[in-house]
């Protein structure tokens, strides 16, 4: 195909498209005017039914729970199958545990960043617990909470060195956390099916709405979710990290103490 | 549509633009977390705070952490 047939080809192709979607676009509502009835009706069910304030986490983790179940799983699985991408090859040997930096030294870290890294830690982790803790008053939960929280230990490798984290936790430690995170949301289901009612159903009482402790199991929910989600990220962020930091391809001297792998 | 959201729109169009021109990974990671942060505003303007945190969480933070990271493996370290 010559370069003038292939041209006129993807121009008759733009311009058909073009029509296409000027008419598609011409029969839309107008910004803003469409209001689905679905929406209009959560928004009228969700406050005197669950005593949820956000919506959103009412819809998220009670009128479509399994929903959210099935892509909590997505994550699972997806942290799960990087990890195992991740695994140190047969090839790579465990090196100097340095930053590295392609034709130039790797500068050491600022005072600066430094202080703004430790200093940012700790509200980030609060910042994040917050986040979870009131995903059922105001926009936020498991989710967006978890991370933030794993946000941290990046703001900790950043301020600091990457063998500070090896104190702070350990693989196995990470993998059981995001495993009893993701069996928690079942587990909260299936008290429901255990009171006699549906999976996901309601078992507590759903308390004053507004409050932290309210919209029953919805909390409990949010909580796994975030422990699920903070500890695939870090576990995530950690194998990365030593793919980066401590494996070399086929290092040259064995070094004489392998360095633990966090 | 009021004209904060129409200036986000451009923006946002702009931004994702942006992404595209940009050929090379390193800094297109770094304009795609600039877009995220574009993204997660116009959710905000358009009263989805929920979503506006996940976008920035993931499209800011998560997703250009993980190229850069990938970018640093894939071009190698001391030999």
């Amino acid at each position: 195909m010559t370069v003038r047939t292939r041209r006129a080809v993807f121009l008759l192709a733009a311009a058909v498209l073009a029509a296409v979607l000027a008419w598609a676009f011409g029969g839309l509502p107008h910004f803003g005017a469409s209001r689905p009835s679905s929406g209009l009706t959560l928004n009228q069910l969700a406050v005197p039914q669950r005593h949820i304030t956000d919506v959103v986490t009412a819809v998220n983790f009670d009128y479509r729970g399994f929903d959210t179940l099935g892509e909590e799983f997505i994550f699972f699985a997806a942290v799960l199958g990087t990890a195992l991408i991740l695994r140190p090859k047969l090839a790579e040997r465990p090196g100097h545990v340095a930053d590295y930096a392609t034709g130039r030294a790797v500068p050491p870290t600022s005072d600066a960043v430094r202080v703004i890294g430790l200093g940012l830690t700790p509200p980030t982790v609060v910042f994040g617990l917050y986040v979870i803790a009131h995903g059922h008053l105001t926009p936020g939960g498991g989710f967006q909470g978890g991370v933030v929280v794993a946000t941290a230990v990046l703001l900790i490798y950043l301020a600091g060195e990457f063998e500070d984290l090896h104190g702070l936790y350990t693989e196995v430690a990470l993998e059981r956390a995001e495993a009893i995170g993701a069996a928690g949301y079942v587990g909260v289901g299936l008290l429901g099916l255990a009171a006699g009612g549906v999976f996901l159903q309601n078992v507590l009482p759903l308390g004053q709405t507004g409050s932290v402790f309210s919209a029953g199991v919805v909390p409990l929910i949010n909580l796994s979710v975030g422990l699920e989600i903070t500890a695939g990220l870090v576990l995530l962020l950690t194998n990365f990290l030593h793919q980066v930091i401590v494996l070399r391809p086929g290092a040259r001297s064995a070094p004489t103490a392998l360095p633990p792998r966090v | 549509m009021s004209a904060l959201e129409i200036t986000i729109l451009l923006f946002v169009g702009a931004g994702g633009t942006c992404v595209v021109a940009t050929r090379d990974p390193l800094r297109q990671a770094m304009v795609a977390s600039l877009f995220g942060i574009l993204l997660g505003i116009l959710f905000f303007v358009l009263q989805a705070p929920d979503v506006a945190l996940s976008e920035i969480v993931v499209g800011a933070v998560a997703l250009p952490l993980m190229i850069l990271l990938s970018l640093a493996k894939i071009r190698g370290g001391p030999r």
